[in-house]
């Protein structure tokens, strides 16, 4: 018996062995100084586990309630920072949902196509850095260096490698130029070979193994009782994918398998990430075909209230250049009503409940991340395990602050 | 999908009449007004009947109705993977009343709620743990409430004097710019330059 008691010379207070709390991290490089974990170890074994979250909180829903729906949109690229895009395409879809706008067909392609892009972002950096967290230093350098690419073509099609905004209610901001989707193909083309150098130091990796099988298990009625999405949920064998379930967008024309775990285990949301990213490539080369086809030809806004005049349009026609100009200050006013729209975010199920009063403003924007429920998971999935699983937990959840304080 | 709806809608008011007040299509998402005390009891229902089977909890927050007599709307969003629909359920709250917790039901329930109180001040009778969640340790107020200003109150800095960081009263060089968007035909209130001599305005 080693719990101090059968020795009778730990009879004296010093020596009677108690729980010990600590503050945890910060390990993640998606929670440095924005994630405060106190665990109670009994030894090693974790038997509590309390985050405190809320040290990114910026208010931005609050913040939401006094900008126009415009204005309200690069908020969203700073909330799940690793995958901006998808934030935005929440935001645009209940804005198009209450306002009945219908988006062309090339700009929806493009939205497939970036939306995608970020989910290989997002499952690149989760995918090494919590390799990373296991101790493995490789990974993350070459998953940074194609994110590096990824982000150029953020860059190209945008303007920004980050904050990109480029998703807007009624489309996408701008054209792609051709020149753009051949580098995307080139890249998608080339990048199995950099996702089986991953995949060869890691999948059969011992010491990877070792720190992710049996880790962290989540069953399908745990999943489901703490309100999981995503991987989270693939990783515990149910096939459940917002794109395939209630398709949203133009997904349901897209051919992709929804990879789905046996153990769900730490282990094997690690592989649903990475056959998640292949079909990813798959999408992107569909989409990439689909807008080279003559039907994905055309505009990418749906030209009227809700978006701006065309340039051309705005230096000719007076009635264009009033319209931009209240586009840009008033802002286009929304009808009263609810709804909530939901995207296949890559960490989970990404919704905006909105509530529109009919003037330009939200009268309330609730942003629902899904790492916000992961974490809170955390003192149940984490009591039991070695203070070490902690930080492969903490990696497999893929949190990120921005979405979780909001 | 707007067909089924319709019939999930008359199956849980069917079910359940005494919770539910009213339920409406709209946007394709079927809404559900329940009576403050039912809830817990309608959430149970809706996650155990096997037509329903909303197996997890999407999400719960608040709205801000200040001119109401029942000042908050508490609206929770639920899910089901398995007959893969959604519901949303709408409790008119006064200042208060309290909410009857649902996390027996659905343990995720447990930070939502803390952030609803968090957020608007809403109590949450039978949770296990209420504290703040996304604000400051020590933090005053609720900041989602209509009345309470976008910038603050309190304001932090580090003071290089007692080497720690302190709390200020806000002081802002500028008036925090809320514009008034609506033309001067439709909004306006207050009495524009040169209309001080016009009837009615003093």
């Amino acid at each position: 018996m080693m719990d101090g008691t059968k020795f009778d010379d730990a009879l004296t207070g010093e020596q009677k062995i108690r729980n010990f709390n600590i503050n945890f991290g910060p390990q993640h490089p998606a929670a440095h100084g924005v994630l405060r974990l106190v665990l109670e170890l009994d030894g090693e074994i974790v038997e509590r586990c309390d985050p405190h979250i809320g040290l990114l909180h910026r208010g931005t829903e609050k913040l939401m309630e006094s900008r126009t729906y415009l204005q309200n949109l690069p908020y969203f690229d700073r909330l799940d920072y690793v995958a901006p895009m998808n934030q935005e395409h929440a935001w645009c879809l209940a804005i198009e949902k209450l306002t009945g706008v219908e988006v062309p067909r090339r700009a929806s392609l493009i939205r497939v196509l970036y939306s995608e892009i970020g989910r290989i972002l997002n499952h690149l950096l989760n995918v090494t850095t919590q390799a990373m967290d296991v101790g493995a230093l490789t990974p993350p350098l070459w998953g940074f260096e194609e994110r590096e690419k990824l982000m150029c073509f953020y860059e190209r099609a945008c303007g920004a490698r980050l904050h990109a905004a480029y998703f807007r209610p009624g489309g996408v901001h701008q054209d792609l130029p051709p020149d753009l989707l051949d580098d995307i193909e080139t890249w998608a083309k080339e990048f199995p070979r950099v996702l089986a150098d991953i995949d060869g130091l890691l999948t059969e990796n011992r010491i990877f193994k070792q720190r992710n099988a049996d880790i962290g298990v989540v069953s399908e009625q745990e999943a489901l009782d703490w309100g999981f999405s995503g991987v989270m949920v693939r990783g515990s064998g149910m096939a459940w994918d917002l794109r395939r379930a209630q398709p949203y967008e133009c997904y349901d024309e897209f051919e992709f398998q929804i990879p789905v775990g046996k153990n769900g285990d730490c282990y094997d949301r690690y592989l649903v990430r990475m056959e998640e990213m292949r079909q990813s490539l798959l999408i992107i080369h569909q989409a990439i075909e689909k807008l080279r086809a003559p039907e994905g030809q055309g505009d990418v806004l749906a030209r009227g209230k809700i978006t701006p005049p065309s340039r051309g349009e705005m230096k000719t026609s007076m009635e264009a250049l009033i319209h931009h100009f209240k586009l840009y200050t008033e802002g286009f006013h929304v009808p009263a009503g609810e709804v909530y729209a939901a995207v296949e975010a890559p960490k989970g199920e990404f919704g905006v409940y909105l509530v529109a009063d009919g003037s330009n403003k939200p009268y309330r924007a609730k942003i629902r991340a899904p790492g916000f429920l992961h974490l809170q998971a955390m003192d149940h999935i984490a009591s039991g395990h070695q203070l070490a699983d902690v930080a492969a937990i903490i990696g497999t959840m893929d949190v990120v602050f921005g979405e979780i304080d909001r | 999908m707007s067909q089924a709806l319709k019939e999930l809608g008359g199956y849980v008011e069917a079910k359940r009449g005494d919770c539910v007040i009213g339920w409406e299509i709209a946007h394709g998402e079927l809404n559900v007004d329940v009576a403050l005390s039912n809830i817990a009891g309608l959430v149970e229902f809706l996650k155990t009947d096997q037509n329903c089977a909303f197996s997890s909890l999407v999400d719960i927050t608040a709205v801000d109705y200040p001119e109401r007599a029942k000042r908050y709307d508490v609206v929770y969003h639920l899910l089901s993977m398995y007959q893969n629909h959604r519901i949303r359920l709408r409790v008119a709250v006064r200042s208060d009343d309290m909410v009857p917790s649902i996390t027996e039901v659905y343990p995720a329930a447990n930070w939502f709620e803390r952030e609803v109180f968090d957020m608007f001040g809403i109590l949450f009778s039978g949770h296990p743990d209420l504290r703040r969640i996304l604000t400051d340790y020590g933090f005053r107020g609720h900041p989602l409430r209509k009345d309470f200003p976008t910038t603050g109150y309190t304001e932090v800095r580090y003071d290089e004097v007692h080497k720690r960081v302190v709390y200020e009263p806000v002081s802002l060089v500028q008036e925090y710019r809320q514009f008034d968007f609506m033309s001067p035909w439709e909004g306006a209130e207050y009495i524009l330059p040169g209309d001080e001599k016009k009837e009615g305005s003093a």
